[in-house]
């Protein structure tokens, strides 16, 4: 079912919402950009509908709930491990259709994977549901045209449209239905895109070739190994984990947690000095093929959705929508060659 | 919530402390449960992190872990004695199936700790009734950096043991050189149907690997045993990934026809 409502029912949707739910936003946060005056949008918890920001693309991802930059696992006190708590209410996330599709190659690293689901990431995706901002436009460096995820056609409780003075919502979710009972009842789709001014093919079937063309090199100049692109992804998932004393007890501490990037040095050391990927040419050739590539081998589909995030967010304005379309040039290439 | 935290580690007893050298010690820690030659255990200290660490021996109710003294949380280990204890995770990866060197010749080609890993194999293959058709080519840094002195002689009672050193000091009267340099003249019957296992520091199994197919070994008779950064060995963390892989679910064992398209 769908509903129109007024922008003043609407917030009071958010608010009964917020009794049940913690809800977990795109934020415009006043002057916390990277640069002097300039603005940032990122995750938070609002309680309020003017707080969330529905007409930007956020610059940081909503993956942030379910996989935060830093997360304490558990706690040593002398001989006992004590898993870290969480608070158990259940958590709405405001999220575009290109972070729709993103959840889906977050649960295959962290629940299909390996033998068993990581029960961290576990814990708190049971806890999840989603809301669909609908996407009346394309924004800068978007290209989920031609990743394919420019609709989310399931997987939300309810979707958020704006226009003018109206919220037109689509509610699959029946639970939900209550919630907007101040609303006219009509048929809503949300809005999607169907072109993006960026565009990107992605080559089929990629030859080992690709690792010694000198396209990567130019990224050993230009990169600054600076990790920004995996920190804003929302498909990068690696971590590090990393043991915290409290300094005034030696004997109890905690075991965190925390974001780690395929692009910043040290991410492959072993002990006694080795390392496997030592260039930033090397390392980026990496992070793209695992995107447009070698996820999908393993997992069925690319893992980049094409939110354009990296390409926003690089202070050497490297362009990955770019890197991929190069890709692709050097595996025509090769092809007609051979 | 109900299904097992794999990251919650379990507190293991050292039932012994063997030193092998400065900086090279087996931990015999208590343990019960299925374990592989081959497969790994993440060795926790509070307060400095985890290290992964292959399984170096196996009893009936112990693991060894042969540690060696180069980074964070190995430095801390070596502070620990018998009778104290180490909190573990795993086992973890594939490991060895011992079973695929029982027919015909084998050979083994290990340097320095990576003898660890296939200590378990070198051992099947020692007491399997046709060990005289069993090659091991076992290389250290120098005599001081010698591992499991009283395996190497059991070993070379029962097999073909070449025990080698890449420099000594004068006056060693045993064998100097690098491991590759004996592969050429290894008497096999059939290099085309033998198979070989490689482990050791990644140069010394790239060029042991170029000597094995010279000599007539067809890539898929030869296993690898590949060493990675690995933080969780739950295919999660990301640190080992290499291409499609995940070195800590798939391997850290592989079949070298698999393995040679593996670039990091």
């Amino acid at each position: 079912m769908g509903y129109k409502l007024t922008r003043d029912d609407f917030a009071q949707v958010i608010h009964r919402l917020s009794g049940q739910y913690r809800i977990y936003a795109p934020v415009l946060k006043k002057g916390a950009g990277r640069f002097t005056d300039t603005d940032v949008v990122r995750y938070d918890f609002v309680t309020d509908a003017d707080e969330i920001e529905l007409t930007k693309k956020s610059d940081y991802a909503f993956k942030e709930f379910l996989t935060p930059l830093s997360e304490t696992l558990f706690y040593f006190t002398e001989s006992k491990v004590t898993e870290a708590e969480l608070p158990d209410t259940p958590v709405l996330i405001f999220l575009r259709s290109c972070d729709m599709h993103a959840i889906k190659r977050l649960d295959q690293i962290y629940l299909q994977n390996g033998s068993m689901p990581d029960w961290f990431y576990n814990r708190r995706r049971e806890l999840v549901k989603f809301v669909l901002i609908g996407c009346s436009h394309s924004y800068e460096n978007c290209f989920c045209v031609s990743m394919g995820s420019n609709i989310a056609p399931d997987g939300y409780v309810f979707s958020v449209d704006v226009r003018d003075d109206e919220v037109l919502c689509d509610v699959p979710d029946v639970a939900f239905d209550s919630f907007f009972a101040a609303g006219t009842q009509q048929n809503v789709v949300p809005c999607h895109v169907t072109e993006n001014e960026t565009r990107v093919t992605v080559p089929e079937n990629i030859p080992l070739s690709i690792f010694k063309d000198p396209l990567w090199d130019e990224y050993t100049t230009r990169c600054i190994g600076c990790g920004r692109c995996n920190f804003v992804c929302p498909t990068c998932t690696c971590y590090t984990m990393q043991d915290v004393y409290y300094t005034d007890n030696g004997r109890v501490g905690e075991r965190r947690r925390v974001g780690a990037s395929c692009m910043v040095d040290g991410f492959t050391n072993v002990a006694g000095g080795g390392q496997y990927r030592k260039t930033q040419g090397e390392r980026m050739r990496f992070k793209v093929l695992h995107k447009i590539s070698d996820h999908k081998k393993r997992f069925g589909v690319n893992m980049c959705v094409g939110c354009g995030r990296c390409d926003d967010v690089c202070p050497e304005y490297i362009s990955y929508s770019n890197i991929i379309n190069k890709v692709n040039d050097a595996v025509n290439a090769a092809g007609k060659e051979a | 919530m109900t299904a097992e935290n794999a990251y919650i580690p379990f507190s293991s007893h050292i039932d012994d402390v063997i030193k092998h050298t400065g900086k090279e010690y087996t931990f015999r820690m208590h343990y019960t449960g299925e374990v592989k030659p081959g497969q790994f255990f993440e060795v926790s200290m509070p307060k400095y992190g985890e290290a992964p660490i292959s399984v170096s021996g196996i009893g009936p109710d112990y693991v060894d872990l042969t540690i060696r003294r180069v980074g964070r949380v190995t430095n801390e280990v070596f502070e620990l004695y018998k009778g104290q204890s180490l909190l573990l995770r795993g086992p973890y990866g594939n490991g060895f199936d011992t079973d695929l060197y029982a027919d015909g010749e084998t050979v083994v080609v290990a340097g320095g700790t990576g003898v660890s890993p296939v200590r378990g194999v070198i051992s099947a293959l020692a007491g399997m009734p046709n060990a005289k058709d069993k090659y091991v080519i076992v290389g250290f840094r120098s005599p001081s950096d010698m591992l499991f002195r009283d395996d190497l002689k059991a070993w070379d009672e029962k097999l073909n043991l070449i025990l080698t050193v890449d420099g000594a000091p004068e006056g060693y009267d045993g064998k100097v050189g690098l491991v590759t340099k004996y592969i050429a003249d290894l008497p096999l019957r059939d290099p085309s149907t033998a198979k070989a296992v490689v482990v050791g520091p990644p140069p010394m199994m790239k060029f042991t690997i170029i000597e094995l197919k010279k000599k007539g070994f067809p890539e898929e008779n030869i296993t690898v045993s590949y060493e990675r950064k690995m933080c969780c060995g739950l295919g999660k963390c990301g640190h080992c990934r290499v291409g499609d892989t995940y070195i800590c679910l798939d391997g850290p064992v592989f079949n070298y026809a698999k393995a040679k398209d593996l670039v990091d």
